[in-house]
C-alpha cells in the first residue's frame, strides 16, 4: 500500500489518480498514526516552504516520517516541495528548516541569462545519471514538466540523480538509501512521468 | 531553457439542453457560442496527441457555478497527467481551495483581480506564484486603443493590458494569459504588439490566445510576440488539425517545442 502524505496542501488528487491508474493500492495518510498501514510513502506537495514544514510539524507528521521514512526505510518518493521540504535548510522568503534527510539548502533559481523567466514552469530535458532504477525505462532528454522558482542545491553530489539546464545546472532529482525525490511532476508529465512512478511502485531499494 | 508551450484552451459553457451539465464551446469575439462536445473526452484526445497543457475557462455569462465547473474538472484530473488550469467566476479564496482540491493546478482570475488587485498578492502568498494565472482579455476601444475588458469581454475597464499585465507581475502573479478578442476565433492569427510587449516587460511567463487558424500563427506567437505558451480553443476543437502535424510544422519554424514521442 502507497501512502499518500495530506498535510493540507497541494494537489493530492492527481497523484492519487496517478498511482490509481497504474493499478497500485493508494490511500491518503491524513494523520501520522497512518503512516503505519503503509509500505511506501509519497510527499507530493506544492505552494511556500514555510507553509509545508509549519503544517508537517504542527501536524505531527515530522516525527512519524523520521520514523517510518529513516528507521524503518520505507520508499519514499517527494515531488516537488515535497523534494525540498528534505533538505536542511531553505531560504525561501526567510530562513526555515527542512527535515534535514539531504545535506542541502533550497535556494532561488539564478540563471546566467537574465531573459529567463522564474518561476520555469515547462517540459525541460532531464539529464539522469546511468542506473537508477526509478528511472529505467525513460530516455535520456526525456521531457519532464516542472514549475517552481526555488531548486535544491545539493552539498554532496553522489545525492544528485538528475539535471536540467536553465542557464545553470538545476538539481532535478535526488536519491539516498530508500529515498528518492524529483522537482519535476511525474504525475503531470504523461508517458515518462507516469513510467517513473511505475517504477517507484515495484521499487525495492 | 524551458520548452515552447502549446495549449488547448477547452471554454465551458452550461448546455443549452441541459443546465447541470457543462459542455464544450467554441467562440468568435467572445460571442456566437456553438456548443461542440464533451469537456473530458476531447481532454483525453489532447492528452494522447501530447499537448503540454490544459486550460479550462467557465465562460457562462451568468449563475456561475463552481461546483458544476469543479465536477469536470475532477473527472478530468483522474485521467489527464498534465497540468490544468481552470478558471471563470474565481472570486474568492474559497473558489481556490474547491478547484485546487479537485485537480486543478493552477487557478485563473480576471475580473477579480481588477476589482480587488490585492487578491493576486493574496491568493499568490497563500498558494504559491505558480498557481496564480492572471487572465487579461483586451480589445480596441472606441479610439482604437487597447484596453482590458472584463465580465467576459463587456466591460472597458479603461486599463492598459500591458501595464496591468505589469502590475499583476508585481502583485504576485505567477503567469499572465492574454486573449485578444477581435481575434477570438477568427482565425486570423494571434495579437502579436500587445503580446510582445507584455513578454518584454514581465518577468513571468506569458501565454497568448486568440486568433490561431494555421501553424504559422502559433509560431508567430513564439518568434515575434515572444510569448512561452499559445492557447488555442477553435484550432485544436475543430478535428480537422491534426495535433501533431502542427507542432512539427512549429518545429521546422524554428521554435523549441516538445515533440511528442
Amino acid at each position: 500500500m502507497i501512502g499518500i502524505v495530506d498535510y493540507g496542501m497541494g494537489n493530492l488528487l492527481s497523484v492519487y489518480s496517478a498511482f490509481d491508474y497504474l493499478g497500485a493500492d493508494v490511500t491518503i495518510c491524513k494523520h501520522p498514526e497512518d503512516l503505519k498501514d503503509v509500505d511506501k510513502i509519497v510527499i507530493p506537495g506544492v505552494g511556500a516552504f514555510k507553509d509545508c514544514i509549519g503544517k508537517l510539524k504542527s501536524e505531527n507528521f515530522q516525527e512519524a516520517l523520521n520514523e517510518h521514512v529513516l528507521n524503518k526505510a520505507k520508499p519514499t518518493l517527494g515531488i516537488c516541495l515535497g523534494m525540498q521540504v528534505m533538505a536542511k535548510k531553505s531560504y525561501e522568503g526567510g530562513e526555515y528548516e527542512g527535515l534535514g534527510w539531504f545535506d542541502a539548502d533550497v535556494v532561488r533559481l539564478h540563471p546566467s541569462d537574465p531573459s529567463l523567466r522564474i518561476p520555469n514552469i515547462g517540459w525541460n530535458e532531464i539529464d539522469f545519471k546511468n542506473d537508477v532504477v526509478v528511472f529505467k525505462g525513460v530516455p535520456q532528454k526525456s521531457d519532464l514538466y516542472l514549475v517552481h522558482s526555488y531548486y535544491m542545491k545539493c552539498n554532496s553530489q553522489l545525492d544528485v540523480v538528475a539535471t536540467y539546464q536553465y542557464g545553470q545546472t538545476v538539481t532535478a532529482a535526488v536519491m539516498k538509501n530508500n529515498i528518492i525525490a524529483t522537482q519535476f511532476h511525474p504525475e503531470k508529465s504523461q508517458d515518462h512521468g507516469l513510467k517513473i512512478l511505475e517504477n517507484f511502485i515495484n521499487w525495492k531499494p | 531553457m524551458s520548452k515552447k508551450r502549446l495549449i488547448p484552451k477547452l471554454q465551458l459553457k452550461t448546455s443549452s439542453y441541459d443546465p447541470n451539465r457543462m459542455v464544450l464551446v467554441v467562440t468568435k469575439k467572445f460571442d456566437q457560442v456553438t456548443e461542440i462536445g464533451d469537456a473530458v473526452s476531447q481532454s483525453k484526445i489532447f492528452q494522447d496527441q501530447g499537448a503540454d497543457e490544459l486550460i479550462f475557462i467557465n465562460i457562462d455569462r451568468e449563475n456561475k457555478d463552481i461546483h458544476k465547473l469543479s465536477k469536470i474538472i475532477h473527472k478530468v484530473s483522474e485521467e489527464i497527467f498534465m497540468p490544468i488550469t481552470v478558471g471563470g467566476g474565481v472570486t474568492s479564496e474559497d473558489h481556490f481551495r474547491i478547484l485546487l482540491s479537485n485537480g486543478a493546478d493552477k487557478i485563473s482570475i480576471n475580473t477579480i483581480a481588477v476589482k480587488d488587485p490585492s487578491f493576486i498578492t493574496l491568493t499568490s502568498q497563500k498558494y504559491g506564484a505558480q498557481c496564480v494565472v492572471v487572465s487579461i482579455d483586451y480589445k480596441l476601444d472606441e479610439y482604437n486603443k487597447f484596453k482590458v475588458f472584463t465580465k467576459n469581454g463587456s466591460y472597458n475597464t479603461g486599463l492598459n493590458p500591458i501595464e496591468w499585465a505589469m502590475q499583476a507581475d508585481k502583485l504576485g502573479a505567477g503567469e499572465i494569459l492574454l486573449s485578444c478578442i477581435d481575434h477570438d476565433g477568427m482565425k486570423i492569427g494571434l495579437e502579436l504588439e500587445v503580446t510582445r510587449q507584455v513578454s518584454e516587460n514581465v518577468s513571468i511567463p506569458v501565454i497568448t490566445s486568440g486568433g490561431c487558424g494555421l501553424a504559422q500563427h502559433f509560431a508567430d506567437g513564439y518568434l515575434i510576440g515572444k510569448a512561452d505558451a499559445v492557447a488555442a480553443g477553435t484550432f485544436f476543437a475543430q478535428r480537422d488539425q491534426n495535433f501533431m502535424q502542427t507542432r512539427s510544422q512549429i518545429k521546422n519554424a524554428g521554435v523549441n517545442i516538445r515533440v511528442h514521442s
